[in-house]
């Protein structure tokens, strides 16, 4: 049990590194185009040519068809391989935002191209933009989870210490929102908010409106959790001794919704990661050129599309692997704070 | 009577809150629709102030939700700004199309669930459960859209279903019989989409109540009695187990109200979904409020129908409600 939980974190951490070191795993950058490779499918590694087996696969080029109409017919360009290398020189970007460097972590030589899981309708390279894409849409899971949290916490711990009519009215509003079809809600709150914004905007907006919706839920099982806190032996004997309420709050209750905060965290950031993708989805979220899983899978929304091109699907098996992923983890918190309490 | 007179209350005030939530966004929001027309310079800036007044939105936000909540006792819940039309004719048609495919899917879940549930609390541990609990917490943890996306992209693929729309092209010309399948037909995918997600949720708690259910001593001494199988799994182990399952009904409600309003969008479904989503798009204010009202007057008369039916059924509840006279 224990090493499966630690493999989990481990994948799980993994996934997350991956996603912040996005430039140095990706072999192209998210927004530079191909456009003589629109739809290109997903380039094949080989191993076998003429002369036999080699160790260091080679990929060949693309060439489209230009007998078919439909862009995303292409065939395989013998005459030239393009072996491929381990970190390689490639167009410069910014680790983590802050160290410029060119080093990839796998390239091929130009004028080849190696595109992992094909490329989009601007021959954009599909394997890049999925990490690239990655890191905004789990950023805005993980930024809303702290936002809903935060006020969670802060209005459950009011609620549940301080009880009386300031719990009602609190406990009112959280039922409020969580009488909401919160999906309507979400698109109403976008609603009101201007359209366009520049990225960075957008994405605190965003982040901020899914936290405001969520705070309800972590804000009630606090508050639960408070009321029960409160009235232990050791916080009245705190209190008996002339303890302040900060003193309480900080030495004796705070400490004891950690666990709970942990999987509620868990629990939220996969929710909210699909929360930021329906709505870029719907054009409301982050918009073009900055990639996210949600504006990527827009594209889809024309059904020629989602039928010929099954490689565009690639950012929803990405969620599905965070959220697979996360959904473990808050079992396996879930189980830890139910063997805690009991 | 005071139970249902007390949840009803409860409604009502939820809804006030709502529309009130719902109108401080407004106010807070910084642009509006009349902002593309600013911009535009054939449009004089008397014109704009003119339009403004007359939708009264000069008006100040108090008593904006004055007037707004006097004509939404009446049924009148603004005009449309991009339809040019009032808002109340618009939502209720959209809506009886969202309120037939969410019966429909809700009907469908409790179909499925109700028998998996008690098969698989009975037969625990069993293959069956097994793979009802795998399967159910694969669907639970991936998101409704990359569900209803990949069962889209095989539809599609196959041709399995028409797609998009409630009714082919040349439905007015069909008879009755070929009409109904048309639409049966077109309902298909986004039923199934609805009804796979959230059955993952409810067999669970099914289950759930039901293992708590038949673990109870009472149950043990019915079986003790020589009682069937099937009796006792049906009559005195479900009917113990049905209170909490009432109750999620009106929880399943509002899951799929916000479920339905994603599979609509991508299903191509003529839904409240599409029409929220344009009204989110253009700004239509009152589109959306009314769009959101509508949305939450669902939820909460489902919850009220839940628990009217909770009453019906649980005489716990009933003698507690006798004892609150």
């Amino acid at each position: 049990m224990r090493t499966k939980t630690l493999a989990l974190v481990a994948v799980i951490v993994g996934l997350h590194l991956v996603l912040l070191f996005a430039g140095f795993f990706a072999p192209y950058d998210a927004a530079s185009q191909n456009r003589d490779q629109p739809y290109a499918p997903p380039t094949r590694l080989h191993f076998i040519n003429a002369s036999g087996f080699h160790l260091r696969p080679f990929v060949y080029a693309w060439t489209a068809n230009t007998s078919s109409n439909q862009p995303g017919a292409y065939s395989e360009t013998r005459s030239v391989e393009y072996p491929l290398h381990f970190f390689v020189r490639g167009s410069s970007y910014k680790l983590v935002g802050i160290y410029e460097t060119s080093l990839h972590l796998f390239g091929v030589d130009e004028p080849g191209r190696i595109f992992l899981w094909g490329t989009d309708g601007y021959g954009r390279d599909e394997f890049s933009r999925v990490l690239y894409g990655g890191q905004i849409s789990v950023a805005a899971g993980i930024t809303a989870t702290l936002i809903a949290l935060l006020l969670g916490c802060i209005l459950g711990v009011i609620a549940g210490y301080y009880g009386r009519w300031v719990d009602e009215s609190l406990m009112g509003v959280t039922e409020l929102f969580l009488s909401l079809p919160w999906l309507y809600f979400l698109l109403g709150l976008r609603a009101f908010l201007p359209l366009h914004l520049s990225a960075i905007e957008t994405f605190f907006l965003l982040t901020g409106v899914i936290g405001m919706i969520g705070w309800a839920r972590p804000a009630r099982l606090i508050r639960g959790l408070v009321l029960s806190l409160r009235s232990r032996n050791y916080v009245l004997a705190a209190r008996g001794f002339g303890a302040s309420d900060f003193y309480v709050l900080r030495r004796h209750i705070l400490p004891e919704t950690f666990g709970l905060l942990l999987t509620q965290a868990a629990l939220l950031v996969p929710r909210y990661i699909a929360a930021e993708v329906m709505l870029s989805f719907f054009g409301l979220g982050v918009t073009e050129p900055i990639p996210s899983w949600g504006n990527m899978l827009g594209a889809l929304q024309q059904y020629s599309i989602l039928v010929s091109y099954a490689w565009l699907l690639a950012p929803a098996g990405a969620l599905v692997v965070t959220s697979v992923l996360y959904s473990s983890l808050a079992d396996v918190f879930h189980s830890r704070l139910e063997s805690s309490l009991t | 009577m005071i139970y249902v007179g007390q949840r009803l209350l409860r409604a009502i005030l939820l809804l006030a809150g709502v529309s009130a939530l719902c109108f401080l966004f407004t106010e807070m929001a910084p642009g509006s629709f009349f902002d593309e027309m600013r911009l535009n310079p054939q449009i004089s800036p008397e014109t704009i102030s003119a339009l403004r007044a007359h939708y009264g939105l000069d008006q100040p936000l108090a008593v904006r939700y004055g007037r707004w909540m006097k004509s939404a006792l009446h049924a009148d819940f603004g005009y449309s700004i991009a339809y040019n039309m009032p808002v109340a004719p618009l939502l209720w048609k959209r809506t009886q199309n969202t309120l037939l495919l969410t019966t429909t899917a809700l009907l469908l879940t409790w179909f499925i669930s109700v028998p998996l549930g008690v098969w698989t609390a009975n037969w625990r541990e069993g293959l069956l459960d097994k793979t009802v609990t795998l399967a159910s917490s694969f669907v639970i943890s991936v998101p409704e859209l990359v569900i209803a996306v990949a069962v889209l992209a095989v539809a599609v693929r196959w041709r399995l279903a028409p797609i998009g729309g409630m009714t082919s092209t040349d439905f007015d010309g069909l008879s009755e019989w070929t009409k109904l399948q048309d639409l049966t037909r077109h309902l298909a995918l986004p039923v199934l989409i609805l009804a796979v997600c959230e059955s993952a949720v409810i067999v669970r708690h099914i289950r759930a109540s039901m293992v708590e259910a038949l673990d109870a001593p009472y149950v043990h001494a019915a079986r003790g009695f020589g009682i069937r199988r099937a009796r006792l799994l049906f009559r005195h182990a479900l009917s113990a187990a049905a209170n909490p399952a009432i109750s999620l009904l009106g929880f399943s409600l509002a899951g799929l109200l916000s479920g339905s309003l994603l599979v609509e969008v991508v299903c191509g479904w003529p839904g409240l979904g599409p029409l929220i989503l344009e009204a989110t798009l253009s700004r239509d204010l009152y589109l959306v409020i009314g769009g959101i009202m509508f949305s939450a007057l669902f939820m909460v008369g489902g919850n009220l129908v839940a628990d009217v039916m909770l009453l019906a059924f649980d005489p716990r509840i009933r003698r507690e409600g006798t004892n609150a006279d």
